[in-house]
């Protein structure tokens, strides 16, 4: 007699992203404990945390909210290596607005979000029609040279940036604003993208030809979905410049570019919820690593390394398919 | 002014080819290409390989820009319109080589479709339960209905399925005019005989289809009219049993088989 361990999905009502009749309290627990008891932790920790973590938590908070936009545009079959675009773009308008304008956070935050998705998107419009690395390509190179124009126009304070800037009732606030903004992001893509037009988005990555001989507009599409996506880096940049009292030309840094993507890796692309789950994971742990001085990188790397090759699903993947598995051991005749 | 009008619609062809013509490199894939086809026709195109029909298709449905020629549907010009424009007016098409949407169980490639601005507008504005109608559309092509089938991955399924599936991602649209190009390749001579009845039943509801085949037998039995292309040239046209006589047309498929 042998032990043999048995695996099983549990039913596929259960696993479903739809909503259906919950007919028992077992299974309302069973879909509420995932998505309740990480709000639950991360409320829990702000209230314990001091104010460097809270900042750490805020500028976490940022960084989900840009692996978010990037999950969202490589839905809809465009790769980002250039969400500093947003970032710089929604952290120089809500800077423009305040310093120039005098306007309070009140209003430079909700116009830098929706003027960001605008500007990035007409931005990005003439190349929505090249795919792949092509348009990736234009997305790394419009930050940069958004900066060295900048530079040597001297434009919005060139090279000094604008410093004081106003900012926004308290550290809580801040936290409290970032945090619900990225699970109300997160509730809404995760709906998005399972609607019919989610699932439009959907097919364009998966062949563009195919929705177009379809009948449908893919561009149109695709520049509401870049509006989306640019509208919440910009969102991003925009409450990070009031958390700094300050905009500057390293707004358009690659950290803002490399750090979503790799946040998604490690996550889980395609869920959205694995995304924002990797950016809680690898910027507290950068933060974490400044005690160690010069091998921080290195330790960095390694982390980065093992998890992608440890699992290279992505965390959120991993968790979901064991949370959706019996494992129990049966006996097997031999 | 009425007169004129309905006068006018009877004397404009559904469809109307004319010198199309489109050239890769040094290659003339289609070469002054023109014919007419009226509403409810079935129109037959073959050709040896690489002879220009997939071109043909690509032109007229906008995926290629020609570099001469015009194509007016319905007495409108669309030469040079953007594929989903083109599609909006009622011109579907299946693709030779399959394009479903792998990542999506096959009753949702469907949705896609019948989320367009056409089928809604046709619906009056409102598009209906598209889950059933996709399920409808499914079987209506061959898909069981009482099986697993319809929910599968598109990526799973074996070719025969995602050529029928093309076809449902054709008729989705409600279109006017098919364009099918090689629908029936890489199937089996069974496959092709359980497809034959849908495409029968398409031509009883009055739709107009281009077909692109290779098996001729099947095609002489339900076209109408049949071209021939050959190097990019129409070479020959007319009733099916009159093109498989031309000497031309023998050379052209002989010179083919021979290489
Ligand atoms: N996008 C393209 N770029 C360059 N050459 C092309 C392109 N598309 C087609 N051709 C060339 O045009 C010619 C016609 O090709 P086409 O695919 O239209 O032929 P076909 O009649 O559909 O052939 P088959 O029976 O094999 O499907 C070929 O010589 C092909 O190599
Ligand atoms: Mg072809």
């Amino acid at each position: 007699m042998e032990h043999r361990k048995e695996r099983i999905d549990r039913g596929i009502k259960a696993r479903t992203e739809d909503i259906y009749a919950l007919f028992s309290y077992r299974e309302m627990l069973y879909l509420l404990v995932p998505r309740a008891i990480p709000i639950l932790v991360l409320f829990a920790v702000t209230l314990v945390v001091g104010v460097y973590w809270q900042k750490v938590l805020i500028s976490t908070a940022v960084f989900a909210l840009l692996a978010l936009s990037w999950d969202l545009l490589t839905a809809a079959g465009m790769v980002s290596l250039g969400q500093a675009l947003f970032f710089g773009v929604g952290a120089y308008l809500t800077g423009i607005l305040n310093h120039y304008f005098k306007l309070s956070p009140l209003f430079t935050i909700p116009i830098a979000t929706l003027g960001g998705g605008v500007v990035c998107t007409l931005l990005l419009l003439p190349v929505l029609r090249l795919r792949g690395i092509y348009f990736a390509m234009v997305t790394l190179a419009l930050p940069l040279m958004l900066v060295r124009i900048i530079e040597a126009t001297k434009i919005f304070g060139g090279t000094e940036g604008l410093s004081g800037l106003s900012g926004l009732p308290s550290t809580r606030f801040e936290l409290y604003l970032s945090i619900i903004a990225v699970l109300a992001v997160l509730f809404f893509f995760r709906r998005l993208i399972n609607t019919d037009y989610g699932l439009v988005l959907r097919g364009i990555r998966d062949n563009d030809r195919s929705v177009m001989r379809s009948g449908i507009n893919i561009y149109w599409y695709k520049a509401q979905a870049l509006f989306m996506a640019s509208a919440v880096g910009a969102f991003a940049g925009a409450l990070m410049t009031h958390v700094y009292m300050f905009v500057g030309m390293p707004v358009f840094e690659m950290d803002y570019s490399i750090l979503p993507i790799a946040s998604a890796v490690v996550g889980g692309m395609g869920t959205f919820a694995g995304p924002m789950l990797g950016a809680f994971i690898l910027v507290p742990l950068s933060e974490a690593l400044r005690g160690v001085g010069g091998l921080r990188i290195v330790i960095y790397g390694l982390f980065l390394v093992i998890f992608t090759v440890a699992l290279p699903e992505g965390i959120f993947h991993y968790f979901q398919r064991k949370y959706h598995q019996f494992e129990r051991w049966v006996k097997v005749e031999k | 002014m009425k007169v004129g009008t309905t006068r006018n619609r009877e004397e404009v062809p559904f469809l109307k080819v004319t010198n199309l013509t489109k050239q890769f490199g040094g290659v003339r894939a289609v070469d002054t290409v023109s014919f007419d086809l009226n509403k409810g026709e079935i129109l037959g195109v073959i050709g040896p390989n690489g002879s220009g029909k997939t071109t043909l298709v690509n032109l007229i449905t906008g995926f290629v820009k020609p570099d001469a020629g015009k194509v007016f549907y319905q007495g409108k010009d669309i030469t040079g319109m953007m594929p989903h424009r083109i599609a909006d007016l009622g011109i579907a098409r299946a693709f030779q080589m399959v394009k479903p949407f792998y990542q999506l169980p096959a009753f949702k490639n469907l949705i896609i479709p019948l989320f367009s601005p056409r089928v809604k507008r046709l619906a009056g504005g409102k598009y209906g339960d598209r889950d059933a109608i996709a399920i409808d559309l499914l079987e209506e092509v061959g898909f069981e209905r009482d099986s697993f089938v319809p929910f599968k991955m598109a990526s799973v399924l074996p070719h025969g399925y995602l050529k029928r599936m093309e076809l449902a991602l054709c008729l989705a649209l409600r279109p006017e005019l098919i364009i099918l190009d090689e629908l029936f390749s890489g199937l089996s001579m069974a496959e092709v005989a359980s497809m034959l009845p849908i495409i029968e039943k398409l031509m009883s509801e009055n739709l107009t289809i281009i077909m692109i085949e290779h098996r001729l037998r099947e095609l002489f039995r339900i076209s109408n009219r049949v071209i021939v292309l050959n190097y990019g040239k129409k070479i020959a046209e007319g009733l099916p049993k009159e093109v498989m006589e031309s000497e031309e047309v023998k050379k052209a498929y002989l010179g083919s088989e021979t290489e």
